[in-house]
């Protein structure tokens, strides 16, 4: 069972991050919805490990992107959003979003499936 | 398959994604956010990493030869290519790679295309633009410019390379690498072409060209007696120390103009008024120069300064660039849009440039047959319109506007019953506007020939065809020579023609000759003759010695220091140039400081007003930073001005032209009892000067207190100067900046505008140079190189300008090095 997470989890990061080079960002939301599909979990589970993938995936990305620039361009948007020039709290807002989609989606196919 | 569970979050999910990817916000929009944030997509790939590498190689189609761009630390280029053209090239792609987005930007302000992209704007402040700037005719004008371009094989060749550069770099840009402006507005970039690099000249014309006061004067007209015209709007002030100096013989006019008959029954003493508002550019858009003199300097060569005064935007207007080729060496700073460089030096001479301030902009009332507008009164007879065109404004989020535009003889109607400009009053009546910048021409080829300009007479080569906007033109090179030329295409005008709307209804009020180039005002010393300097800045050019009317609004103060201080300097050096060119004396301050304190009733001054009062007399007239002087005299003379004319300016709802600050100065110093100062709402009272002045102190305390509250008193807080980006966003802006000075002062740095680049060089045999700018070498707000140069240009210091030769290629300022070379592919 934990296997199965880890592998749905990590597929669904792996696709995802695969499709987010070459289609729009919401590509994340369908890939893992394929993934639980072909791998299904309960819903629970599904939306975990569709959450935790995107948000490790897009929050590891986007603290990879910010590090190295020493967060001079993550202060500035983050003034820009109202949430106060903070780069870390734009990271995270950035790690959930993606996760949202990609629980949702992961959900959806788990729902579909039961 | 649970039913309800499944739809119930397919819904949801499907809802967050589709929310994610729209854009929320009524006028202010909000980004995609899904797109936005995407790591991979989004402005995270914006983020430039701190220290990354700038070395690479290019390919790119049809180059001529190699050529090789070394960055110093500062990533400012240093171009060595095989030919002009192929620097043309390179420069276009460097352009495109560090600002693409504000050079379309700005050329789609100049065709008046920005409600497309940014919607209509609140009370359709874009649709009024773009209408405004479509009407002007700024499009035919850069239409007209590239069919002069067209015609000239040498400059068509740059623009074609510069315009494959552009391309070259904007093909290769994927969704992840589009500068961060384009995903904030969710746009993507257009292919450039020579009509965009055209579009680009007229916008520069229409900032430094743009501006006229016929409405505010033809309103004033209709109120003001023809004395109290005379003493409100003076066409010399007292005070004027012109650019060329008192005393010169100027040459007789090539032609005189004649004044219409019917001048004084249907123009001057015609009342009719505008209620229409005209788009106008930045008033304060100015400059400073000079040069001087061997015989002035330590080193016995000349120097040469500049500093021109435009908005201080991020990105900045500049880009600062060497071009090495085998015909020439040249440093300074590009228009990110245009090929060349158009501030600068090369290894024989330098030049700078200020603005003429010359008016180049006038009105023509218009009598149309009927409200198809296809016929107007000309000549005693309906005369069809020369033209028709409709203009389609696409604006984001709405249905697109479509404009018709007809045209007369005298240009293009600017406004009519369908529109009326930023004005909210519904109007019957017609103008068109003559503008010269519609005019066809080819401002390119005075840079393009500078560059490799050896001496005056290739100076005055290169800028004897430069005809809008009209600017002056300081020169200095290594045989020792100084001069400066206003040069432009100016209409020749009869006296007070175009001051005011001209009646559109016969030929004679057309502009008739212009003034022969070599009519133009011009000073040039060789080594060791005359006062041994030239200097401009933005005043009068001349006084009423030049034989031809100066229509314009010119600016006094900052020439009069300039000059002030160039008599008086001998052994010069780079470093004192470099204090002068900072200085924050307030000249006018220290003219109006008499007028002030001699009329100030001290004696019922409570201990408040005592303090400020003491605080204003102990300054120096410095606009320093830390200066509280500033601050409490740019109120007081605020309210004073206020107080001596609301009266009889509010007489009238119509906007009013408002008398210049060198106006009221000098008629206060000529006449204590003068006229305005009287309040013409107090029936039986006549106030006095010392009434007024004392009056103006008093109204400045509780906004000084108040100030003083808000930690704003001193002067660098109140003035508040910034460099903002171009889309007016506080957190890409550089905000708060602690830098003195301001209007007079030579370093002329106000709220969103001032000393857009300072430049400095000494024309020794090897040459010394220094620059700085409000900005920084990239666009990308991502960049740790976004606003490298902000804190040095606030504290007034300068980097030296690296002249690198050919064999400072192993030279440790050389930090990347990015090579091109030709593509076997043909594009």
């Amino acid at each position: 069972m934990l296997i199965k997470f880890l592998v749905n989890t990590l597929l669904i990061a792996l696709l995802s991050f695969v499709g987010g080079l070459f289609l729009p960002n919401w590509v994340i939301a369908p890939i893992a919805f394929m993934v639980i599909l072909l791998i299904p979990l309960r819903p629970l589970p599904a939306f975990l490990s569709g959450f935790l993938a995107l948000f490790l995936l897009w929050g590891g990305l986007a603290l990879a992107a910010s590090v190295p620039n020493k967060g001079i361009l993550a202060t500035k948007i983050a003034s820009l959003l109202p949430l106060n020039g903070s780069p870390y709290a734009l990271i995270l807002v950035t790690a959930m979003i993606g996760a949202l989609m990609g629980g949702g989606g992961a959900l959806t196919a788990s729902f579909l499936k039961k | 398959m649970r039913v309800v569970p499944f739809l119930l979050s397919l819904l949801l999910t499907t809802g967050l994604v589709i929310s994610l990817n729209v854009r929320w916000g009524g006028l202010k929009k909000t980004p995609l956010f899904g797109a936005f944030l995407s790591p991979q997509e989004g402005f995270w790939q914006n983020a430039e990493p701190v220290g990354e590498s700038f070395n690479g190689k290019i390919a790119l189609p049809g180059l001529e030869g190699r050529g090789t761009v070394y960055f110093d630390e500062y990533l400012i280029p240093h171009v060595f290519a095989a030919s002009e053209t192929d620097a043309c090239y390179i420069q276009g792609y460097l352009h495109a790679r560090f600002r693409l987005w504000q050079m379309e930007f700005q050329t789609f302000a100049a065709a008046g295309r920005l409600s497309e992209f940014l919607g209509p704007g609140a009370d359709n402040a874009y649709v009024k633009y773009d209408r405004s700037m479509r009407r002007l005719g700024m499009v035919e004008a850069a239409k007209a410019a590239l069919g002069a371009i067209e015609k000239d094989t040498m400059v068509l060749k740059d623009c074609d390379a510069y315009t494959a550069g552009v391309n070259a770099y904007i093909r290769q840009l994927g969704k992840g690498s589009l500068p961060l402006e384009y995903k904030l507005l969710d746009y993507r970039p257009e292919p450039w072409n020579n009509l965009k690099t055209a579009l680009f000249i007229k916008y520069m014309a229409y900032e430094l060209a743009g501006a006229d006061n016929d409405f505010g004067m033809t309103n004033a007209k209709s109120v003001f007696s023809k004395e109290d015209l005379a003493k409100l709007y003076p066409l010399v002030p007292d005070s004027l120390d012109p650019i060329i100096p008192k005393g010169t013989k100027f040459m007789p006019p090539a032609s005189v103009p004649r004044t219409p008959a019917t001048a004084d029954s249907l123009y001057f003493n015609n009342t009719a008024t505008v209620t229409d508002e005209e788009l106008q550019p930045e008033r304060s858009n100015g400059s400073n120069n000079w040069a001087i003199s061997g015989s002035k300097t330590l080193s016995g060569r000349p120097i040469l300064c500049n500093d021109p005064h435009l908005s201080t935007n991020m990105p900045s207007i500049w880009y600062q660039m060497q071009i090495h080729t085998p015909a020439y060496n040249v440093c300074g700073v590009s228009f990110p849009g245009a090929p060349f460089v158009i501030i600068g030096f090369n290894d024989s001479c330098a030049w700078g440039i200020t603005n003429s301030e010359r008016d180049v902009r006038d009105y023509y009332s218009i009598k149309f047959k009927d409200e198809s507008r296809q016929e107007y009164w000309f000549n005693g007879r309906w005369q069809p319109v020369s033209a028709q065109r409709v203009d389609t404004i696409k604006i984001l989020g709405s249905a697109p506007l479509y404009d018709t535009v007809v045209s007369t003889v005298f240009g293009p109607v600017m406004f009519d019953p369908t529109f009326t400009g930023y004005s909210d009053i519904a109007s019957t009546r017609s103008y068109a506007v003559s503008w010269k910048p519609a005019d066809p021409s080819d401002e390119l080829l005075t840079f393009h020939y500078l560059q490799s300009a050896r001496n005056y007479t290739d100076y005055k080569h290169a800028i004897r065809t430069f005809k809008t906007p009209g600017q002056n033109f300081a020169f200095a090179d290594k045989a020792g020579t100084i001069a400066i030329w206003q040069q432009g295409q100016f209409p020749a005008k009869w006296k007070d023609q175009g001051r005011f709307v001209m009646p559109g209804e016969d030929s004679s009020y057309l502009w008739q000759d212009t003034i022969p180039t070599d009519r133009n005002p011009y000073m040039m010393l060789d080594s060791g003759e005359g006062r041994g300097f030239v200097s401009s800045a933005n005043q009068r050019p001349a006084d009423t010695t030049y034989p031809y009317y100066l229509g314009g609004t010119f600016l006094t103060y900052r020439g009069l220091i300039i000059n002030r201080k160039l008599s008086e300097m001998t052994s010069v050096s780079t470093a004192d140039m470099i204090r002068m060119q900072t200085d924050n004396f307030n000249v006018f301050a220290q003219m109006a400081q008499p007028v002030l304190l001699q009329h100030l009733n001290a004696s019922g001054l409570n201990d408040d007003e005592r303090a400020f009062l003491n605080i204003y007399k102990l300054w120096k007239f410095r606009n320093d930073p830390d200066e509280e002087g500033p601050t409490i005299f740019y109120l007081w003379w605020n309210h004073l001005e206020h107080d001596i004319f609301d009266d009889e300016f509010s007489r009238s709802s119509l906007r009013l032209q408002r008398p210049e600050e060198t106006t009221l100065l000098e008629a206060l110093i000529r006449d204590t009892s003068w006229s305005f100062i009287d309040n013409v709402n107090t029936k039986d009272v006549k106030e006095t000067l010392s009434q007024v002045v004392t009056e103006a102190f008093r109204q400045t305390i509780p906004e000084l207190a108040q100030a003083g509250q808000e930690g704003r008193l001193p002067w660098a807080k109140f003035k508040d100067t910034w460099t903002r980006h171009l889309l007016r966003l506080p957190a890409l802006s550089r905000t708060h900046l602690a830098i003195g000075g301001g209007t007079n002062c030579i370093n002329a740095a106000k709220q969103f505008h001032g000393p857009s680049w300072r430049m400095i060089v000494e024309l020794t045999d090897k040459t010394e140079a220094y620059g700085i700018y409000p900005g920084g070498q990239s666009g990308n707000p991502g960049s740790p190189y976004y606003d490298t140069f902000v804190d040095r240009w606030v504290e007034g210091k300068y980097l030296p300008v690296w002249i690198m030769g050919a064999e400072d290629k192993s030279d440790k300022r050389v930090k990347w090095v990015l090579n091109f070379a030709a593509s076997s592919s043909n594009e």
